[in-house]
């Protein structure tokens, strides 16, 4: 049993107990959060090593047999998950801290912050359907309480869509979970997939649906993505730019899962069609807005759109090219909310028309922007081109054209509405002019923010770099969730 | 499952439903309190019929403990959501006397426009 799978929930929670017990030292609390979430994030690189090297490890609550007992099981793709989530969830905690907000000074958010962490790992690392549940709910009451961390108006009117719409997420995959156990008698994923091949086809669609609506809401696709544009922009930066990166693709994960896992095979055409609609529905609602977050976040929309695409397209290659693109996407987003957050901690707006011409008052920030914007567009020699390029090549071998055409039409819509924010906040005259020197340097203004989101950026660069490693690795990951029987028998001994 | 059951948990999930649509948040709670009952019964069902003892001891018959182990997490998870909400109709009835949900900003913004377009036909 391999002790570093508990540790990954265990650390942060305790993390969680402590800093609620020093709440009346925000420096305290300040230590117990970055001392846990590096920890986490050391963690997760040592078991994405160790995973690498000896395969899938497992641990079994209570040493329990493991047909029955509590399992935390990681794969390869689990373990990448782990790594890439909490290096992320690391960095958006430094730069929080160096933007020295009201949120972070809340007495609520570091608790609350370590208990999304908890949350997202046990979601990563959950072997059984009903803690997947209960994962997921737990980095969602976490998020409940970040989203509407001040109290104010907005975030409350945003926390009600976004909390009551979660609410019904959670029944509808509680129901599915409760269905799946009546019809199979078990929960544990390494079971399943062979209890699940023995029923009838028609009641395997119904499951199949319960858990695609579930997990389709979580990671808003196409009809179920009107909750995530008017919520997120709610929140403030650092928090948003935790949940663009991280919390949807949680859902791509459990939806990549299932339809690995639990219904190989089942429901590709559907969900090809879900992916075209989300893609270009996404960006055209991205072409519509006019204010930075709201733009960043139906972009979040029109990119899953692109994993759901290499999940309908099915086979190793396919998987790879997701997981890479997922892999991409993480830190990709996160720095463009990241850098949002430094131009609304500076201009105290993200509204287009009265942002402008930052690229004069700070060419680095500029740069900052376009590198992430080009990548998340597709655009060569950036990890978006790589990413993009593998899951359109797998729509071409497998002859669906019209995919692939959405595919590419969308990339450079994308590219469009990202010249939207270039020429609206970047490009142009500043307002008001800068009396010389007066507005020199917005990135030495905010250090630790600059540095955060330097990292993040290089981040993104060195995906590129290394993408050929990477995408090794991404098909070694495929290859083992691609076979279910491989799974088992990693869990069962 | 026996038909009682099942008929309860069709009314539980039809009234939350129809709760659940109204724009109040206090309504919202309530259905979704009654939503949440129902998908706590279907779970309890999923295991073995009624009459059944619990589990004693590893002698005889009794009845699969793990939906109520399921149920008893589920229950507790749904009353802390509800707490939550709860405590948002609260904050929500302190900042503008209502708990009412409205739409969003650019939903409101596009019917404003409207609004005036219509107007402006009319004169």
């Amino acid at each position: 049993m391999n002790t570093l799978l508990p540790l990954m929930i265990a650390v942060p929670l305790m993390g969680a107990a402590l800093s609620l017990l020093a709440i009346r030292s925000r420096n305290a609390q300040r230590v117990i959060s970055i001392v846990c979430s590096a920890a986490t994030a050391a963690m997760a690189v040592a078991i994405l090593i160790g995973v690498d090297r000896n395969g899938t490890e497992v641990a079994t609550i209570g040493d329990w047999p493991a047909e029955i007992a509590i399992n935390l099981v990681a794969d390869r793709f689990a373990a990448l998950m782990l790594t890439i989530s909490s290096t992320m969830l690391l960095a958006v905690l430094v730069y929080a801290l160096g933007q020295r907000t009201d949120d972070e000074r809340s007495r609520w958010y570091h608790p609350a912050y370590l208990v999304l962490i908890a949350g997202v790992s046990g979601a990563f690392l959950a072997g059984d359907l009903f803690n997947l549940f209960v994962w997921f709910e737990v980095l969602l009451i976490a998020s409940y309480v970040l989203l509407t961390l001040e109290g104010n108006d907005g975030q409350i009117r945003a926390g009600t869509t976004y909390v009551v719409l979660n609410v019904i997420e959670s029944f509808i995959l509680v129901t599915g979970v409760a269905l799946i156990f009546a019809a199979t008698g078990t929960l544990n994923m390494a079971v399943l997939p062979e209890r699940l091949a023995e029923l009838p086809d028609g009641i395997r669609l119904g499951l199949n649906l319960l858990l695609l609506i579930a997990f389709g809401l979580k990671a808003a696709v196409f009809p179920l993505f009107s909750w995530l544009p008017d919520s997120y922009p709610a929140a403030p930066s650092p928090v948003s730019a935790v949940f663009a990166g991280l919390l949807t693709k949680v859902g791509v994960y459990a939806i990549i899962r299932t339809q690995t896992l639990l219904f190989p095979d089942t429901n590709r055409e559907l969900l090809l069609v879900i992916a075209g609609l989300t893609m270009v529905i996404g960006v055209l609602g991205a072409i519509a807005q006019s204010d930075m977050k709201r733009i960043l976040s139906f972009h979040i929309i029109s990119q899953i759109g692109y994993m759901i695409m290499g999940v309908a397209l099915g086979g190793v290659a396919a998987i790879s090219a997701t997981i890479f693109y997922m892999l991409h996407h993480i830190p990709v987003k996160t720095s463009l909310f990241l850098v949002e957050g430094i131009v609304e901690r500076e201009t105290g707006s993200s509204t287009l028309g009265r942002v402008s011409g930052l690229a004069r008052r700070s060419g680095p920030l500029a740069v900052l922007f376009l590198i992430p914007a080009f990548s998340l567009a597709g655009l060569p020699p950036f990890s978006g081109f790589i990413g993009k390029t593998a899951v359109v090549t797998e729509g071409l071998d497998q002859r669906s054209w019209w995919i692939v055409a959405a595919a590419i039409a969308v990339s450079l819509m994308t590219l469009v509405s990202m010249l939207k924010i270039w020429s609206g906040a970047f490009w142009g005259a500043p307002d008001p002019m800068p009396t010389n020197g007066e507005h020199a340097g917005i990135l030495r203004k905010h250090p630790l923010m600059a540095t955060v989101t330097t990292a993040v950026v290089t981040l993104t660069l060195l995906i590129a770099v290394f993408a050929g490693p990477l995408y090794r690795f991404c098909e070694r990951a495929a290859f083992d969730i691609t076979d279910p029987s491989a799974y088992s028998a990693a869990v069962l001994p | 499952m026996s038909w009682e059951q099942a008929l309860l948990i069709g009314v539980l999930a039809g009234t939350g439903t129809y709760l659940v649509m109204h724009r109040t948040l206090t309504r919202i709670i309530l259905g979704l309190g009654l939503l949440g009952n129902a998908i706590n019964l279907l779970i309890l069902s999923s295991g073995d019929g009624p009459g059944v003892t619990p589990i004693i001891g590893r002698e005889g018959d009794f009845t699969d403990p793990v939906p109520q182990a399921l149920v008893l997490t589920a229950i507790v998870i749904g009353f802390g959501v509800i707490s939550f909400l709860l405590a948002m109709a609260y904050r929500s009835w302190t900042i503008d006397g209502n708990d009412e949900v409205e739409d969003d900003i650019a939903d409101r913004r596009i019917a404003r426009h409207e609004q005036s377009s219509d107007h402006g036909d009319a004169t």
